[in-house]
């Protein structure tokens, strides 16, 4: 039977490795996560798990062990955020490249520098390239949901990828919610043996891993992460279906909210969907025609799917946590506007960066946006398409 | 542990030839060397730091190595092999194995005493049960003879080249059995090839089968940075031990222990003149810092005498 809680993400996430018991967690604390190996090492401490817990010197140690025990056939993991997971950088590609369906619990914070523990979304979207399964969260219960779907997507003999699991620091790691907690036996039950086909612990058939390889076959080996990332998509909605077997809880590759006759749309990750969706209902209330696409899996992005979504739209605002010096927006908002055009969408779309650092989202904010695209529809011009929200200019 | 010479002799290659590694590199002789170490029917899990090994031993879709491998990346051997052995544990724990494995870590002076340190430390600290194995060459050759911390005073490379206003690197080398032997860990050994290398092979199963973890530092010459003639690398390891300016100990369980003293001490200038990246030091005027250098060695070695009497 499913049990209710009341738990904060951190906690949640910590719940589901623990039923998840994997072999190997190597970990070095950082906050906004720390919580989370810290509550496993309690764990471990009281024979909860079976888990090999290794608390290493570093982050880019975290990561590299990670990978040593995946590659010797172990289901592993690590946590953390921020300068941690900048750390880990170059490890993030050679666990991809090596095909190694690792997970990581990304509490996302902002990058130093100026050096801040609040919540943004720098740290995970500079790692949107490295080759790793990227899934958001808007609450706890989703923090939990998706942790405990990552192994399956991530092992899945057509993807083969790591997987990062993330949720906004403090907002959701810290925050206590009401929580649905699912059986141990069905958790054990739904992500099963991790059950290798190569590995360096096999006796039968030893392996060798992370090789040199020079122009001839380099591309090949970037190509075949491709094809995995390319079917990771479905595998997701796969997973999805199942979990909503045991949970009752379904999942998508995104959540519309008010989408079906929306003629103004937010497209946003993370907590502050929670936000759109109070400000969604206010402006429901006065009859206006306002909807939200909240993305939960953002690597690989699922372009074609979000152009559906918003292919009746006159305006869309597309939210981005993150700077990406570009002079015109952020990460997403290439990502979103890159698939509208390939969509030959008309929709006008503007691109906010709003909540760095920590910085309130209000439902106030969130309401301005959408007075921001009646204006724009009303000028038939999307004006300045790359706006800051909630800064003192 | 009896030693037997023609039996750990006759043990198949665990390195297979056919690799890329140059003619007479003293990394190849100390990894064959050190898996002759393991005893038969143990299987391994070799690690390597990126360098000179690793790319010419596993270049895809070739690899050398008959036992599992894993190289990740450049300075983290220490903690990928950290995750294999906690692998190791963790399947044993659940049933899942029954063979026994063993953990051995190469890398070079680059990969150990410089970018790979702080991965090394935490490794040894943790005292995963593995043997790190460094092949100390004394620079980066990989990248093309560049100066480490392994490198000795007034060796000529390339980021310590020797010119008008330079003697070649200014510094001291690092002494990392010490500080490695400092983590408190079971077993730290410091050798190279002399005595048809038996005080090698000794010291490498002893670090094998020493439970916890273990380091060995081997002084592993390399033709192309040291610029000597390639087929004298035995008699340069020779006089590398006779001068003291690499002595073979030990360190087991905190004891310090000192394997071999030359009946005759010879002067470091012994050492240092076959080999091309001293060659500015035999040029007249600096015989003082011939004199530097020896003064160097004989305090090292007064210090190690002292740390072996206790």
């Amino acid at each position: 039977m499913a049990k209710r809680d009341r738990l904060s993400g951190n906690e949640a996430v910590a719940i589901a490795l623990r039923q998840i018991n994997p072999d190997v967690f190597p970990a070095f604390p950082i906050t906004p996560s720390t919580e989370i190996p810290q509550y496993f090492a309690s764990f471990v401490a009281n024979g909860q798990v079976d888990t090999e817990f290794i608390p290493v010197e570093s982050e880019h140690s975290s990561m590299s062990a990670a990978i040593g025990a995946e590659a010797a056939g172990a289901r592993s993991l690590t946590a953390t955020s921020s300068c941690g997971l900048a750390y880990m950088w170059e490890e993030l590609y050679i666990a991809a490249s090596n095909r190694l369906p690792l997970a990581l619990a990304l509490v996302n914070r902002a990058l130093s520098g100026p050096i801040n523990i609040n919540c943004d979304h720098s740290d995970s979207m500079g790692a949107r390239d490295a080759g790793w399964i990227q899934i958001y969260a808007e609450n706890n219960q989703e923090a939990y949901d998706n942790m405990v779907q990552a192994y399956r997507i991530a092992e899945h003999k057509d993807v083969r990828l790591p997987i990062m699991i993330c949720q906004d620091g403090f907002i959701t790691s810290h925050a206590v919610e009401n929580i649905e907690l699912l059986d141990d036996a069905d958790v054990k039950g739904f992500v099963g043996e991790y059950e290798p086909e190569n590995y360096l612990l096999n006796p039968e058939c030893p392996m060798a891993v992370g090789p040199y390889s020079i122009t001839d076959y380099y591309m090949e080996a970037k190509r075949n992460q491709a094809e995995g990332m390319k079917n990771a998509g479905r595998v997701v909605l796969e997973v999805a279906k199942e979990f909503a077997q045991i949970s009752g809880r379904e999942y998508g590759l995104f959540e519309e909210y008010c989408m079906e006759d929306a003629e103004r749309a937010v497209v946003i990750i993370g907590s502050a969907a929670g936000t759109t969706k109070d400000a969604i209902d206010r402006l429901r209330a006065q009859g206006e025609k306002v909807g939200m696409v909240k993305i939960r899996l953002y690597r690989p992005f699922p372009a074609e799917e979000i152009a559906g979504a918003l292919k009746n739209v006159k305006a869309v605002a597309i939210m981005d946590r993150a700077e990406g010096y570009t002079n015109h927006g952020g990460p997403l908002g290439a990502d979103v506007m890159a698939a509208l055009y390939r969509a030959r969408a008309n929709a006008f779309a503007v691109n906010y960066v709003y909540g760095l650092g920590g910085r309130d989202v209000r439902v106030e904010d969130v309401e301005s946006i959408y007075a921001d695209l009646k204006q724009v529809i009303e000028d038939g011009d999307a004006g300045e398409t790359y706006r800051y929200l909630g800064i003192r200019e | 542990m009896s030693y037997n010479f023609k039996e750990t002799m006759n043990k198949p290659e665990r390195l297979a030839p056919g690799h890329r590694m140059c003619a007479g590199c003293g990394g190849t002789i100390a990894v064959r060397n050190v898996l002759r170490g393991l005893h038969e029917g143990d299987k391994a899990v070799i690690g390597n730091a990126t360098g000179c090994l690793e790319v010419s031993t596993f270049t895809y879709p070739y690899t050398a190595w008959e036992d599992s491998y894993i190289h990740n990346a450049f300075e983290n051997a220490g903690a990928t092999m950290s995750g294999v052995e906690g692998a190791y544990k963790a399947l044993k724990r659940k049933g899942k194995l029954d063979e026994t494995y063993k953990f051995i870590t190469f890398g070079g002076d680059g990969g150990t005493y410089d970018i790979g340190m702080q991965s090394l430390s935490g490794a040894m600290e943790r005292n995963h049960d593995m043997v790190y194995v460094c092949y100390d060459n004394g620079a980066y050759m990989n990248t093309g003879i560049q100066r480490s911390s392994a490198t000795p005073m007034y060796a000529d490379t390339t980021t310590t080249p020797v010119g008008t206003k330079s003697n070649g690197k200014p510094q001291n080398r690092k002494d990392l059995a010490s500080v490695i032997a400092a983590h408190d860990v079971p077993y730290v050994a410091q050798t190279t090839f002399v005595q048809n290398f038996k005080d090698l092979h000794i010291k490498a199963e002893k670090a094998i089968y020493t439970p916890g973890a273990a380091f060995l530092n081997i002084m592993a010459p390399c033709p192309r940075g040291w610029r000597y003639n390639t087929p004298d690398i035995m008699e340069i390891c020779r006089l590398g031990v006779e001068t003291c300016y690499w002595p073979l100990f030990e360190v087991v369980e905190g004891k310090w222990i000192l394997n071999y003293e030359p009946k005759k001490k010879l002067p470091v200038e012994d050492f240092l003149r076959p080999q091309g990246r001293f060659k500015h030091l035999f040029k007249k005027g600096n015989e003082y810092l011939l004199e530097a250098f020896q003064k160097e060695v004989d305090r090292r070695w007064e210090e190690l005498l002292f740390r072996c009497s206790r």
